[in-house]
């Protein structure tokens, strides 16, 4: 069988902050390393390919740097790499995001399983998955917590649902979102890194893509719109409490008393 | 083309162009051409904090529906296995109220199942004009694909301006599959909602995993689809007097599916941190896992429950479902004492309604600092020590 999983570079840091008074951000948002839940959704990939048999490719759309997240699939076991790049998909929302994703899906060859991570930490979303399920007009089971069964035609996945879990048969081809911590993500290979190290990557463009309308990608294909960016409020009354630890219960008891908590 | 346009001839220096993009979007060749590259997230920061004219923001509305002929704001009424109306519909009947009420629209309640014999009085008395039923066998369990189809005849039909649906796990897996099939915008997590008197919902949420809100529209598009969490909005107090329509829907055709449900499992239960009224919770000023006894005695002290950030789930000294923030739960005690939490907008996300927050921080600057109502600069280890003693 055939599996692609989704994975995204992501900034290194989540201490991405505003200036209050110029709008200006102060740390950069930098794509630096792959999206931490996707280590899950390779690792789900290598254990079917272990257990199942399956050939392994990884899909990635970004800037050309974000290449080295394909690198690193490789070096933790996944066979190939795909780079979706071109300006015009750029300020994409979650529905031009998938939209380009099922395009890139679409020219690779639809394969009978797509593995995404639960969300990203950046967009944060966690709708990617879904979004490009229907767009490829496959099914799709979200937060999947264990792969029961996997057979020839379907497979059989246990998902959480809040306050419960489900456990459905989903034919093939389809997607899954998995959750973080359905297997333990094992850590890139020193020796499969050197060895993969000019391993070719395929690169995507715009000119790829079987729809050729490029209105339905980037910003064109977006419904959303930001309108800005700002930094939170914080409009809570606040009083400062410093000293010794005794002065401080000692405090804290009144206030703790007057509000009835004690 | 529709994004950021280049005015190369209004550059006056190069030097410091590619750090004005926080996203790293901004590319200067060795040529000295300068191009936007695909991480650009149309944040606009470059055209507002640019040198004038170099960078403009082009908007091309190819088309654009016709915002007259949606109408009125649905709330989506999750029912689980259990066969009960997530509370959150009523939190979200309250927002959709107030927003109706701004711009006359109306306020319905979608609900999809077998066998639905809630009171549905309750759902007017909590905002709702009408209710919409589609109540049959092949609806039982919660197949996404089909409640999809119920959606989208749904919408075909009724034709909602605005659609909330509740920022469950159940309702993140049917969002986007009805907003994909729709072709139309989808806003994660709001934690603020608004609306124009064009009907354009204004959608506030955390952005970019940082310590920044982004303000998000769908402009040209109808529905407008938002998910928010779970103890975000407040119910409205019930207005007895109120009623409203129940209106039997036919199931449409065709409502396929290609996987099937074996089995539902409930998972055991433990006490919802959403429900309670007083919280400890547990940030990384904690130490080692055993030191989370301490503040157990706190909360237990004082009849509520310990919750936690993020990193502790992470690191596996706590159940998943005791994380408060954006990526866990909302919560809203009358009481929450933060213990070593620094304060980032996606635990900050979580705790918004609480009605007095304290916080115990070493660090005089730490953004819980300015959260708090009460704001305590010291050692959690040896303040909470303190304050169990006077408490006995
Ligand atoms: C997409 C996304 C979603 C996220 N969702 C969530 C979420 O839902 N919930 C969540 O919590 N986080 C979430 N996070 C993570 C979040 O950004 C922060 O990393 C996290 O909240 C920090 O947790 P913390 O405050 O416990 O730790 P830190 O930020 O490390 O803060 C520890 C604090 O403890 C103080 N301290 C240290 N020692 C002591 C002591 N002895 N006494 C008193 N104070 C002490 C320090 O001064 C510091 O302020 C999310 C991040 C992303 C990117
Ligand atoms: N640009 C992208 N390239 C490849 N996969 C992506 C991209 N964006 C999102 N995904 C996938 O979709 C999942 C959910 O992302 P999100 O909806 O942004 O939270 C991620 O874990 C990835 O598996």
């Amino acid at each position: 069988m055939k599996i692609l999983i989704c994975i995204k570079q992501v900034p290194g840091t989540t201490q991405v902050d505003i200036d209050e008074k110029t709008g200006v951000l102060k740390r950069s948002a930098v794509a630096a390393k792959m999206n931490p839940y996707d280590l899950f959704a390779i690792e789900t990939a290598l254990q079917i390919q272990v257990n199942y048999g399956a050939e392994t490719t990884a899909l990635t759309m970004g800037p050309v740097y974000s290449e080295a997240v394909l690198r690193e699939a490789f070096s933790m076991g996944i066979e190939h790499g795909v780079l979706l790049t071109d300006r015009i998909f750029g300020g994409a929302d979650c529905l031009a995001t998938s939209y380009a994703l099922s395009q890139a899906v679409k020219s690779l060859g639809m394969p009978d399983l797509l593995i995404c991570g639960k969300q990203t930490t950046d967009g944060d979303t966690a709708q990617v998955g879904a979004e490009l399920a229907e767009l490829l007009d496959i099914p799709h089971a979200t937060n999947v917590l264990e792969i029961v069964d996997l057979s020839e035609n379907s497979m059989i996945v246990k998902s959480d649902l809040g306050n419960f879990t489900q456990t459905m048969e989903i034919n093939f081809p389809c997607l899954i979102t998995v959750e973080k911590d359905i297997y333990e993500p094992r850590l890139p290979s020193y020796k499969r890194k050197i060895s993969t190290k000019d391993k070719p990557i395929q690169i995507l463009t715009f000119a790829d893509m079987p729809d050729q309308d490029k209105n339905h990608y980037g910003l064109s294909g977006s419904p959303t719109r930001v309108v800005r960016i700002f930094p939170p409020v914080h409009e809570k009354e606040n009083e400062v409490l410093q000293g010794l630890p005794d002065e401080i219960a000692e405090i804290l008891m009144m206030k703790l008393t007057r509000l009835k908590m004690t | 083309m529709a994004g950021i346009i280049i005015h190369p001839e209004k550059i006056i220096s190069y030097t410091d162009l590619e750090s004005l993009c926080p996203f790293g979007a901004i590319e200067v060749l060795p040529d000295n051409t300068v191009q936007i590259n695909s991480g650009c997230r149309l944040c606009k920061v470059c055209v507002r904090k640019g040198l004038e004219g170099v960078f403009e923001y082009r908007e091309e509305v190819i088309s654009a529906a016709n915002k007259s002929e949606w109408q009125g704001i649905t709330v989506y009424g999750e029912i689980g296995p259990d066969k009960i109306v997530h509370p959150v519909a009523f939190e979200l009947l309250g927002k959709a109220r107030e927003l109706a009420d701004k711009v006359g629209f109306k306020v319905s309640l979608l609900l999809i199942g077998n066998h639905l014999s809630h009171n549905f009085d309750e759902f007017f008395h909590y905002g709702a004009d009408a209710i919409f039923l589609y109540d049959h066998p092949i609806l039982e369990d919660f197949i996404v694909e089909r409640y999809t189809g119920i959606l989208e005849d749904y919408v075909s039909k009724q034709k909602p301006s605005v659609i909330l649906i509740g920022g469950t796990l159940l309702g993140r897996s049917l969002a986007p599959r009805i907003a994909a099939r729709l072709k139309t915008g989808l806003t994660a997590d709001c934690t603020q909602l608004d609306i124009q008197p064009n009907s354009d919902l204004d959608q506030i949420r955390p952005a970019f995993g940082g310590n920044i809100m982004a303000h998000i529209r769908t402009p040209y598009h109808r529905p407008q689809f938002a998910t928010v969490r779970y103890k975000i909005f407040s119910a409205m107090e019930p207005d007895l007097s109120r009623s409203g329509n129940l209106i039997l829907c036919d199931l449409p055709q065709n409502l396929w599916s290609r996987s099937k449900q074996l089995e539902i499992g409930m998972k055991p239960k433990i006490k919802n941190i959403e429900d309670l009224d007083v919280l400890v919770v547990a940030g990384r000023g904690i130490k080692k896992k055993e030191d989370l006894e301490l503040l157990r005695r706190l909360s237990d002290r004082l009849g509520g429950d310990l919750a936690c950030t993020r990193p502790l789930i992470e690191a596996g000294w706590m159940d998943a479902r005791k994380q408060i923030g954006l990526s866990g739960r909302t919560v809203k005690p009358k009481l929450l004492i933060a213990c070593g939490v620094s304060g980032s907008v996606q635990f900050a996300a979580g705790i918004k309604a609480s009605e007095m927050i304290v916080s115990i921080n070493t660090d005089p600057d730490a953004v819980m600092n300015q959260i708090a109502n009460i704001a305590v600069i010291g050692d959690l280890y040896s303040v909470i020590p303190a304050l169990l003693e006077k408490l006995g």
